[in-house]
């Protein structure tokens, strides 16, 4: 029996790196500091696993070798014209720098999952910036947080304990120091744990931020009410907004995927950057999943642009709404693509799905996902933070090294060894 | 492999050749004293200028901060990109380039050894991630300690020795070169957002003797005792300082005081504190309308004083970003600008800030900080003491050195620019009375040779027997040009080398790249008495949990995170 510590769970954006998994045999059978979702992937992870390569044949898929895997799945991007890379944001940097090479190898396109998340994030930072800070600096001094569009108790578990309203900072010294706002369409779970619930009226975030700025500014609101709120509620949380002495703004997905998109996130920019007039105040993307953080990075260092880039006139090109994953599927101009550790038939559009499916595709993933179970080629890799090493970056940009906690099974690679081979195939054939 | 550069007009100051025609031998990645030329690869550089491999001592190259940079900035790569080609990974510039146009741009102009200037501790495996990917280039990354909690604590209870612990092991721990220090004190206060203790709204610079709120210890303690720190682990580097106050009107005099403050602790000639990008902290006036230039006072000081060296900083006329660990500075130049603006605190430790500017030769301000950084450089009177840098991106892009030195060089190209300045600049500046013209032998030294000195690199910066074999070659006579009148041909040769040699490779030859390899990547390893690291670990382990939201484990970083590790031992005492 052997206790590892310090693992980074590889699940969801808070990154937690406290995990002590105890592993007896090749199996972790307890673990420790996890959260119920992170606990029941540690210790279920391995269940009803492919564990060979798969290739469809007269419709089925069908067991084959890796090497026929890897060969066919080079054939197909080779052969290709306007070919996509997706996905990512559950491997680690290493794999993910891989594959931007591979992408740009093939001249096609690397996406990854912030197109059906916080897509909308990147576009605000390029039109306003974004003052924010590490969830540290959170715990050490906001006495408020406030969560917009977020059902943090959901996705991020241990979010509050770790870094928020319940963590035990220099100056604040748990929840008593602090005050919860959470500011939702509906009643979450999320919304019972805040001093202050703000039910608002759905598409209507854009509304209430716009009054929250008016407000903060001394400017009349004309109206009685804003996004469903009486405007004396909606001076009362300016007050409350500006009268802190550290502020945090939270937000999710509820805000970058209502109506108004990258234009809510501009105002909630220009909001907080208001209150800076006034106070400290820092803002933040709630980042779903555990390295989605890290593939904008790696894109962003490897080629400028944090996600859908375009490399199909040999340097990167970038266009969110031209060169991301979901409109050139939708366009029908992708005609073939390499899926990695993410399962966009679950995410996608229906009609953008559907397209995914008429063009030949590989998918490299631990496990057969509704993405794998439609490919043409699957190879099954190991789990990334627990059967292999990489490292990882944080919803709030801190970077943390990856564990190898347990050996994957006999033959099955990384994801990274698995685009590697793929991209020295590629090469061989290009070369030819 | 052997190589042999055959006649070339040699200027390689640190041993005393000053454009001689000689050659140069390489064996196996360093200067030799011959090798066989019947068997070695022959360049022929007559007529052409040969100096060591460029050294940049403060570019920001890597690490949280510019890749921040990136993702603002969209609009900085549409216009400038770097197709693919058989030896090179595709990319793009400009202020903000992608990381492996960063190692290509810089080794066409001749360059081979850079070091980033400040990264956090808490996010250093982010630069040595970036520096997998900046291919040519040696490397090495200073860390900040200016606002670090247990710096600021060790140094508040008068626990010198604890304090030298703990950089000793936060260098070890995360693959670090040197002590970077800004806006020592204020980017603590600046996460409280603490506008008044900042002077924010008086736009005053931040004094050095205030005591940083909550912390009872200043910017002047701060500086101090982290000089005395870098001391007791006998650094490579001396304290590489980023004064309070930056980009404020009066700031020249903040800047002095933070020189003289470790006057006392500098060992004969040798210096103790590195000021960097002067240019941003030599302004006198009180205001953005009274502002003009603190150069004469702080040459002044620098040239009367052997413990400091410092660096430009000079500006380009261009479109760039700004971004440094200057939280506060940040801020303020987004109310000034409106333009957008992120920051990036960084808890226990240090902070971040970024917005774009555009340097305008019309603008009165712009021009006068355009002329702040010629002056220092040409008010110098010892060349091993002052550096060429733009600051990169913060002054304008590195790929603009050509064009800063030419400035440098000729009075003629100075008065060209002068010439379409604001006028106001150009009255209340001395520039136009400044005859003196940099030779290329100076250049040599405020580019190569000084910078590899002050960076402890002994195998840097000269081509003597044993140096490493990086060599830059430029397609130009120093012998024959008209450095003055001429200054657009050199500005052109300086700006793609003919060749440039890396370790012995040819890496780029008609200011194409020819081949990409691997760089190093330089640290420091501090020895520690074994008692002194074991009287702070149960303190650190402790605080450790208290102050981050990360395991000690993981903040360290592994081996497998650096690019060719080179670690530099050091000795405590
Ligand atoms: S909160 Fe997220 S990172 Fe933390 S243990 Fe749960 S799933 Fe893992
Ligand atoms: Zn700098």
């Amino acid at each position: 029996m052997v206790i590892v510590q310090n693992i980074v769970c590889p699940i969801c954006g808070c990154a937690c790196d406290d995990i002590e998994a105890t592993v007896e045999g090749n199996k972790i059978v307890k673990v420790k500091n996890s959260c119920s979702i992170s606990a029941s992937k540690f210790l279920n992870f391995w269940k009803e696993r492919n564990l060979s390569s798969l290739i469809r044949k007269n419709g089925e898929l069908a067991p084959t070798s890796l090497e026929e895997a890897v060969e066919k799945t080079a054939e197909i991007l080779v052969n290709a014209e306007y070919p996509l890379v997706y996905g990512f944001a559950l491997s680690g940097c290493e794999a993910q720098a891989v594959g931007v090479e591979l992408a740009e190898e093939i001249g096609g396109v690397i996406d990854n999952q912030t197109v059906t998340c916080h897509g909308p994030s990147a576009l605000g930072l390029h039109d306003v910036g974004m003052p924010g800070c590490t969830l540290g600096e959170v715990r050490h001094r906001a006495d408020l947080i406030v969560y917009w569009g977020s059902n943090f108790q959901e996705a991020h578990p241990r979010h509050l304990a770790r870094y928020s309203a319940l963590s035990e900072g220099r100056f604040r010294k748990g929840r008593k120091d602090r005050k919860v706002v959470v500011i939702d369409v509906r009643k979450t779970p999320s919304a019972r744990v805040a001093d202050l619930f703000i039910p608002i009226a759905p598409g209507q975030d854009y509304e209430l931020m716009s009054a929250l700025r008016m407000a903060l500014n001394n400017d009349e609101i004309e109206e009685e009410s804003v996004a469903g709120l009486p405007v004396d509620k909606i001076e009362e949380l300016a007050e409350m907004l500006r009268s802190c002495q550290f502020g945090i703004l939270f937000y999710g997905l509820g805000l970058t995927m209502s109506r108004g998109k990258e234009r809510n996130i501009d105002q909630a920019v220009s909001l907080v950057c208001d209150l800076n007039k006034w106070t400290k105040f820092v803002i933040m993307p709630m980042r779903g999943h555990y390295n989605v953080t890290g593939m904008n990075e790696v894109t962003a260092w490897q080629t400028g642009y944090p996600y859908a880039v375009d490399f199909s006139h040999g340097y990167p090109w970038y266009n969110p709404g031209e060169t991301t994953s979901i409109d050139i599927l939708r366009r029908g101009e992708c005609d073939a693509a390499l899926i990695v550790a993410s399962d966009p038939l679950a995410h996608f559009p229906k009609e953008v799905g559907q397209n995914l499916c008429k063009i030949p595709f590989a998918v490299i993933d631990p496990h057969m996902s509704m993405t794998a179970l439609a490919a043409d080629v699957v190879m099954p890799c190991a789990f990334t933070g627990i059967e292999a090493e990489g490292s990882a970056y944080r919803m709030d940009t801190v970077p943390l090294p990856l564990k190898k906690v347990i050996e994957s099974p006999p033959g099955i690679l990384s994801d990274e060894e698995l685009v590697g081979m793929i991209l020295k195939r590629v090469k061989s054939k290009r070369r030819r | 492999m052997e190589l042999l550069i055959k006649n070339g007009v040699v200027y390689d100051p640190k041993n005393g050749i000053d454009g001689e025609v000689m050659d140069v031998a390489i064996r196996d990645k360093k200067v030799v004293d011959r090798v066989d030329e019947s068997k070695a690869y022959v360049i022929d550089a007559s007529n052409k200028l040969i100096m060591p491999g460029g050294v940049d001592l403060h570019s920001h190259i890597a690490g949280p901060k510019c890749n921040i940079g990136r993702m603002l900035r969209p609009e900085d790569h549409y216009k400038d990109v770097e197709p693919r080609t058989q030896v090179k990974r595709s990319g793009v510039g400009y202020s903000v380039p992608s990381s492996f146009t960063i190692g290509y741009r810089y080794a066409i102009l001749g360059y081979t050894t850079v070091f980033e200037p400040a990264n956090p501790p808490l996010k250093m495996l982010h630069c040595h991630h970036e520096f997998r990917d900046i291919p040519i280039l040696d490397k090495g990354c200073f860390v900040m300690f200016g606002n670090n909690w247990f710096v600021m604590e060790y140094l508040r209870d008068n626990k010198l020795d604890e304090c030298a612990a703990y950089v000793a092991w936060t260098l070890d721990a995360t693959k670090g070169y040197a002590i970077k220090i800004v806006d020592p004190g204020c980017v603590e206060a600046w996460k409280w957002g603490d506008v008044e203790f900042l002077d924010i709204l008086w736009g005053r610079p931040e004094e050095i003797d205030e005591p940083v709120p909550r912390f009872g210890v200043t910017s002047r303690e701060i500086v101090r005792g982290l000089c005395k720190v870098n001391k007791l682990l006998n650094l490579p580097h001396p304290i590489h300082v980023h004064a309070n106050g930056l980009g404020t009107p009066g700031n020249y005099q903040t800047t002095i005081d933070t020189m003289d403050c470790v006057k006392d602790l500098a060992e004969e000639d040798r210096p103790a504190i590195h000021m960097t990008h002067v240019q941003f902290n030599g302004y006198a006036g009180s205001d953005w309308i009274t502002i003009r230039s603190g150069a004469h006072e702080i040459m002044k000081y620098v040239n009367a004083n052997k413990h400091v060296t410092i660096d430009l900083g000079q500006v380009i006329f261009t479109d760039t970003t700004t971004m440094t660990g200057d939280g506060p500075f940040e801020y303020k130049l987004h109310l000034l600008t409106k333009n957008k603006w992120t920051n990036a605190d960084v808890e226990s430790e240090e902070g971040a800030g970024l917005v774009p500017i555009h340097y305008k030769k019309s603008n009165f301000v712009h021009a006068t900080m355009w002329t702040i950084g010629l002056e220092l450089a040409l008010l110098a009177k010892d060349p091993w003491r002052i550096f060429m840098t733009t600051d990169h991106p913060n002054g304008g892009p590195f790929t603009h050195y050509p064009r800063a030195i030419t400035w440098l060089m000729s009075k003629e190209a100075r008065k060209r620019t002068l010439d379409k300045i604001s006028k106001r600049a150009r009255s209340r500046s001395d520039l136009d009375n400044m005859d003196r013209e940099y030779s290329f032998y100076e250049i040599a030294i405020a580019t190569r040779a000084a910078n590899a000195r002050i960076l402890g690199l002994k195998d840097k910066g000269h081509l003597g027997v044993g140096a490493d074999a990086d060599v830059a070659i430029y397609d130009i006579n120093p012998r024959e040009v008209d450095q003055s009148r001429d200054y657009k041909k050199v500005r052109k040769a300086l700006s793609k080398a003919a060749f440039t040699i890396k370790e012995g490779e040819i890496v780029v030859k008609d200011g194409d790249i020819v081949k990409s390899i691997e760089g190093r990547t330089y640290w420091v390893k501090p020895n520690l008495p074994s008692d002194l690291m074991n009287a702070i670990t149960s303190d650190l382990t402790k605080k450790f949990r208290d102050y981050y939201t990360v395991e000690m484990e993981n903040f360290k970083i592994h081996d497998r995170f650096v690019t060719r590790s080179t670690p530099m031992p050091t000795y405590y005492g």
